[in-house]
């Protein structure tokens, strides 16, 4: 699915520049769970960002899906997220404009669908996400489960190939947390590969390996038993 | 740009902010409106001098005469100078090119009659050319021609309103008119614009007229117009030049304001020209200048309005917006904003116009309206407008990168 040989990252900061990732190798088949995990600080995100195209490494070798992602234009990396990566984040980011079924439709937009396929669509992954009759509503009418699952629904809609979430219950209670992690675990058996930036040990568990990160390097790989979300909702 | 799914986008995103596109509209609306009301002011202003030109084409000369004031080569003042058929050949002659249409008039007041109907009326014998000098407009039947001017016939072309006088709901054409205890055939019917006046008018050939009423070879005015070739300084010279050589051949003193007048209308022409189209100018540069304002506002609006979307924009790119869709939205709602506070600013200014026009008629401005050119024009202005108000934000949102968008802090 995606395979990361020597990846190198700084940020300038004034003068010098910090060294965020320092050699990253990593990769990840088709159908896996990823937790990376790591302190605050540690380059989590970062590491996400680059594999989500959001940001570019500075040296290292990234490819997905068979295509080396190097020197993109804005607009191939535009298509490239539209079709291969769903991202799910922190703070749901709805556009809080858009009721839950113009948000879910949003990537479908982008692809150039006609309206009528759209809503078809999005009621479609909206009713997977549990939350058909909340289509009408806006964000601000839901709670922060619900919105995560609306955010999930989007990146779901433009059927990716690879779901991205960084800190995806870090804005959660336990409980929703463990539903929304239960609901990605579902997503996982049905064949989804999914990579999970977080912090949290209970939420690492339930993945099906864990990818440790110390100060920009990986210091620990290894696969797991998954704990079932399911058994504490 | 015709993509429902774009303007639907844009249309969320204005109705989600309808204070801010208000506020930010405000500016344009102001200087369309502004622009609409001086266009029409001055519009009105035009009206209202091609109104006193209507009657006459506006290439006119006339020649009047009166009384000498001043001694001159012998002669007293007080002298009636009197111009006859040969003052006509002569200026004919003289002047041949220069001079497009020529006619001369004697002017009569008559009593007119048709079976039971009386009136009275005034009655110009004329040249054929006068229909020229006029404006007149020969609706049933045709005008004064050279035969009737040869033969010295009894006919006679009178106005619409003379017709409705005296002949009531039936037509004139080819009946007997009897003017003065004289019959004349009636061989045409006209109208003219220069009003009610102008249309109870009866022409008659000049040389019938000078027979009947005189048996002699008067005139009581020329009048010519120069061939329209000229510019208004040529023509000016041409009625100077026209001026002294009469004055010279009726003895008259250079200086006498008097006994031979000349009144070109060009005189009065070119001043009219020179103050619309300064006025047109000033109206411009000042619709410009606030337009000018109004795309700064809207433009730095919209570069506030991109700021505040910018997590916004992050988003869409990490959906795979791409750079173009992000352009086209943001310039789109710039030029929609900009065409719809300037239309605003179009109905409010020509709602206004039709209010205020009528009691404008006391400052010399008739119907003061925005022409349907400027509603074209104003909508390609406010287009580019839009454009080039969109331009810098658009750019900017463009280059908005999403993990900046995106970072949570
Ligand atoms: N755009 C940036 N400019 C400068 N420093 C950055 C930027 N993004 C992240 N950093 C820094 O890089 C380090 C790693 O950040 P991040 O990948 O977000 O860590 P994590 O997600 O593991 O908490 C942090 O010290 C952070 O302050
Ligand atoms: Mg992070």
């Amino acid at each position: 699915m995606l395979k990361i040989n020597k990846l190198h990252k700084s940020y300038p900061i004034g003068d010098s520049s910090l060294h965020v990732l320092k050699g990253i190798d990593l990769s990840v088949d088709s159908g896996e769970m990823v937790a990376i995990m790591g302190s605050s600080g540690s380059g989590k995100s970062t590491l996400l960002n680059i594999i989500g195209m959001l940001d570019e490494a500075d040296e290292g070798e990234y490819i997905l899906d068979n295509v080396p992602i190097k020197n993109l234009t804005e607009k191939k990396a535009a298509i490239y997220r539209n079709k291969f990566l769903g991202f799910i984040f922190q703070s749901f980011n709805l556009i809080n404009y858009k009721n839950a079924l113009d948000n879910v439709a949003l990537p479908l937009y982008y692809q150039g669908l006609k309206r009528k396929e759209r809503i078809e669509k999005g009621l479609f992954h909206l009713e997977k996400v549990g939350l058909k009759a909340w289509a009408e509503h806006l964000p601000n009418e839901l709670s922060g489960g619900q919105k995560q699952r609306v955010a999930i629904a989007r990146a779901l809609a433009a059927d990716p190939k690879l779901l991205l979430a960084d800190e995806p219950t870090g804005a959660l209670d336990t409980k929703t947390s463990y539903e929304i992690m239960a609901f990605l675990q579902q997503l996982n058996d049905e064949g989804k590969t999914i990579l999970i930036v977080t912090h949290e040990e209970d939420i690492a568990d339930m993945c099906k390996r864990i990818v440790r990160l110390v100060d920009g390097v990986i210091m620990e790989d290894k696969f797991v038993e998954q704990v079932r979300a399911s058994q504490y909702v | 740009m015709f993509d429902r799914d774009l303007w639907r986008e844009i249309f969320q995103s204005i109705n989600m902010n309808r204070t801010r596109t208000l506020l930010s509209g405000f500016t344009v609306t102001f200087a369309i409106l502004l622009f609409a009301i001086l266009f029409g002011i001055t519009n009105g202003l035009t009206n209202t001098f091609d109104d006193a030109f209507k009657d006459d084409a506006t290439n006119s000369i006339f020649i009047m005469s009166g009384r000498t004031t001043k001694a001159n080569k012998g002669l007293q003042a007080g002298r009636q100078i009197q111009f006859k058929n040969e003052d006509y050949d002569y200026i004919k002659e003289e002047f041949g090119e220069k001079v497009q249409y020529i006619t001369a008039r004697i002017y009569k007041n008559v009593n007119a009659s048709f079976q039971n109907e009386k009136n009275s009326y005034s009655v110009r014998a004329v040249h054929p050319d006068h229909q020229y000098l006029e404006n007149t407009e020969v609706t049933i039947g045709r005008y004064i021609n050279q035969l009737d001017l040869n033969e010295k016939t009894k006919v006679v072309v009178i106005g619409r309103l003379v017709e409705n006088d005296l002949f009531l709901k039936t037509t004139a054409l080819g009946k007997y008119i009897n003017l003065n205890g004289i019959q004349y055939k009636v061989v045409g019917v006209f109208e003219d614009d220069g009003g009610d006046n102008e249309e109870r008018l009866i022409y008659m050939p000049i040389t019938t007229a000078q027979q009947i009423y005189g048996n002699n070879d008067y005139i009581d005015q020329i009048n010519l117009t120069y061939n329209p070739k000229m510019g208004y300084d040529q023509a000016i010279a041409f009625s100077s030049l026209l001026t002294r050589k009469l004055k010279d051949r009726f003895s008259v003193a250079e200086s006498d304001q008097r006994a031979v007048r000349v009144r070109n209308l060009a005189n009065e022409a070119k001043g009219i020209n020179q103050m619309t189209s300064g006025l047109g100018m000033i109206v411009l540069v000042i619709g410009f200048g606030t337009l000018i304002a109004g795309v700064v506002g809207i433009s730095n609006i919209m570069i506030f309005i991109v700021k505040e979307r910018t997590k916004e924009i992050g988003i869409r790119k990490a959906l795979g917006a791409s750079p173009k869709s992000i352009v086209s939205i943001i310039l789109m709602e710039s030029v929609l904003i900009t065409l719809i506070a300037g239309f605003v600013g179009l109905v409010l200014g020509m709602g206004i116009l039709e209010l205020i026009g009528p009691s404008l008629e006391k400052f010399f401005i008739k119907d003061p309206k925005v022409s349907l050119n400027l509603v074209i024009g104003a909508t390609i202005t406010l287009i580019v407008a839009g454009g080039i108000a969109g331009y810098l934000p658009a750019k900017k949102a463009s280059r908005i990168k999403p993990i900046v968008a995106l970072r949570d802090d």
